[in-house]
């Protein structure tokens, strides 16, 4: 305990004695961490973009016009049975004119059109459109389904942005993680470098290795946190100001991730990388000074 | 206690520094290591504080065994050390009680003892009222009873001390050896090193010379470089 007092007084007091590199060391993690913060803001919101667009794609399974309205409306177990289907709307022929005609100007040319002319359908809904293809196949096999419309094309076209998005994202996020690791422990190099001395001597009084890292590691901590709070801050006036202007702009149509679906995960990361980004970087630091 | 038993230094390019050296000290003994420049007393010093290890023969040094010595025994050997060097190596951003209370510190001692025992031992060195100055503020003189403080603060078995009058006025160096035969004759093993033969030749005390890596003698009294 007398020891773990020492640590702390000493990595306080070597903040305050080095303010400069201080400073110097909570930008880089602030920089390090908005740039990252925000760079995952922006993925998990165009994720999100594309699952809500996802949920919206759906198949059509027409049921044979030759069954009633009652034996169509028994096939929705089946369909509800497929393991992919999320869920099922059913549609009479007469809702499909209604449907088909609200979206044509109110011509007499079609007034005498009977429901009869279309069939029953069914809207089915996918738990994973990247398994639109093989849904399609399960439901063909029903019987009494006659026909099954797809857009494999636009889900293919889903499925790869959102798996470009999630790749790229993770590439980028692990990139800035080993650049922010590369700078930390240069910053923290040339901490440790105005204490070369500092370290040899206490060395030779007989200092164990983690006696000369304990200090080091309580000053790493206390930056790291100190940066990764700061830029959790700037985070958060960052996030509310640019999807404060997206809602007032042309792209209000855009569902954004509200930033308190965010705040937790992304407090809990923030202090997670600004700590282990800093005493990482302090151990890489000192590491040169330990072999005397 | 510090033991050489024909020891051996040779430097990566071949060089020896040190060729069958044999010396020995018991617990409470006064030494002088002197010889002139180059002669291989640094690289003793460095074999009994474990900076290098020998080519060959044995270094004991208060029960540890240089030869075999792991990384991390390193430490706990030099605690039992107390090591006093030419340029002080004080830290210049602590003043002179905190560089004493380190050395206790670094040995894990409580902040109840570091309180009585940094006032006690800067007491010994006559510095008990320069507590709070930093180490620029005094002379060459007082940073070394800084330094000597420092070595004292644990209590250590044995104190090596290199070159210690060496940045420091003639007059004060009689004065700062004067101070180290006092300590010794607490019990504490005291090998100093030096060059300087007037400041040895003022005191009856054992020489042990060295001159081209090699012992050139060994016995009480005075010497003639």
């Amino acid at each position: 305990m007398n020891r773990i007092g020492y640590y702390i007084r000493e990595g306080v007091d070597s903040i305050f004695n080095h303010g400069l590199i201080s400073v110097t060391t909570i930008c880089v993690i602030l920089a390090c961490l908005l740039i990252m913060g925000s760079f995952a803001s922006v993925a998990v919101n165009v994720n999100h973009i594309i699952g809500n667009l996802e949920d919206q794609v759906s198949l059509l399974a027409f049921v044979d016009e030759k069954w009633s309205e009652q034996e169509a409306r028994s096939l929705e177990k089946q369909i509800l049975a497929i393991d992919n289907v999320a869920s099922v709307t059913f549609v009479t022929r007469a809702q499909a004119l209604e449907e088909y005609l609200g979206q044509l100007d109110d011509s007499p040319l079609f007034d005498e059109v009977e429901p009869t002319i279309l069939r029953d359908r069914y809207l089915v809904y996918l738990k994973d459109i990247s398994l639109m293809a093989g849904t399609q196949t399960r439901l063909k096999d029903i019987p009494g389904i006659a026909r099954v419309n797809a857009h494999l094309g636009i889900a293919q076209g889903m499925v790869s942005v959102r798996r470009i998005v999630n790749v790229v994202s993770v590439v980028m996020i692990a990139l800035l993680l080993a650049v922010s690791t590369f700078i930390m422990a240069n910053t923290l190099r040339l901490a440790a470098f105005t204490r070369r001395n500092e370290v040899a001597i206490v060395r030779m009084i007989g200092a164990t290795n983690s006696f000369i890292r304990g200090p080091f590691n309580v000053e790493g901590m206390i930056l790291g946190l100190t940066g990764s709070l700061i830029a959790y801050l700037a985070q958060w006036l960052i996030y509310i100001t640019v999807t404060g202007r997206i809602a007032a702009s042309s792209l209000s149509f855009l569902e954004i991730v509200p930033f308190s679906v965010l705040a937790l995960p992304m407090l809990a990361c923030f202090l997670a990388i600004g700590l282990l980004v800093a005493i990482f970087g302090s151990r890489i630091a000192i590491r040169n000074y330990m072999r005397i | 206690m510090i033991s050489l038993e024909h020891v051996y230094k040779s430097y990566e390019n071949g060089t020896p520094a040190i060729e069958d050296v044999s010396f020995a000290m018991d617990d409470g003994e006064f030494a002088f290591l002197v010889g002139p420049s180059g002669s291989g007393k640094t690289t003793i010093i460095k074999l009994l504080t474990g900076e290098i290890a020998s080519t060959e023969g044995r270094v004991v040094v208060n029960g540890y065994d240089m030869s075999t010595i792991s990384r991390r025994r390193l430490p706990a050997l030099r605690r039992t050390l107390g090591v006093i060097f030419q340029d002080f190596r004080l830290i210049d951003n602590r003043n002179v009680y905190e560089n004493v209370a380190l050395a206790m510190h670094v040995y894990g001692a409580r902040n109840s003892e570091i309180k009585k025992r940094v006032p006690y031992v800067l007491g010994l060195v006559g510095l008990e009222g320069r507590m709070r100055d930093m180490p620029k503020e005094l002379s060459g003189g007082e940073q070394q009873r800084v330094a000597i403080a420092r070595a004292l603060a644990n209590n250590p078995r044995t104190i090596i001390a290199d070159e210690p009058t060496g940045n420091i006025d003639p007059e004060l160096s009689a004065e700062l050896m004067k101070l180290l035969s006092k300590i010794s004759e607490q019990g504490t093993t005291m090998l100093v090193v030096t060059h300087e033969h007037d400041l040895v030749n003022q005191f009856a005390k054992r020489v042990i010379r060295i001159v081209n890596g090699r012992l050139a003698s060994d016995s009480k009294g005075w010497y003639q470089a």
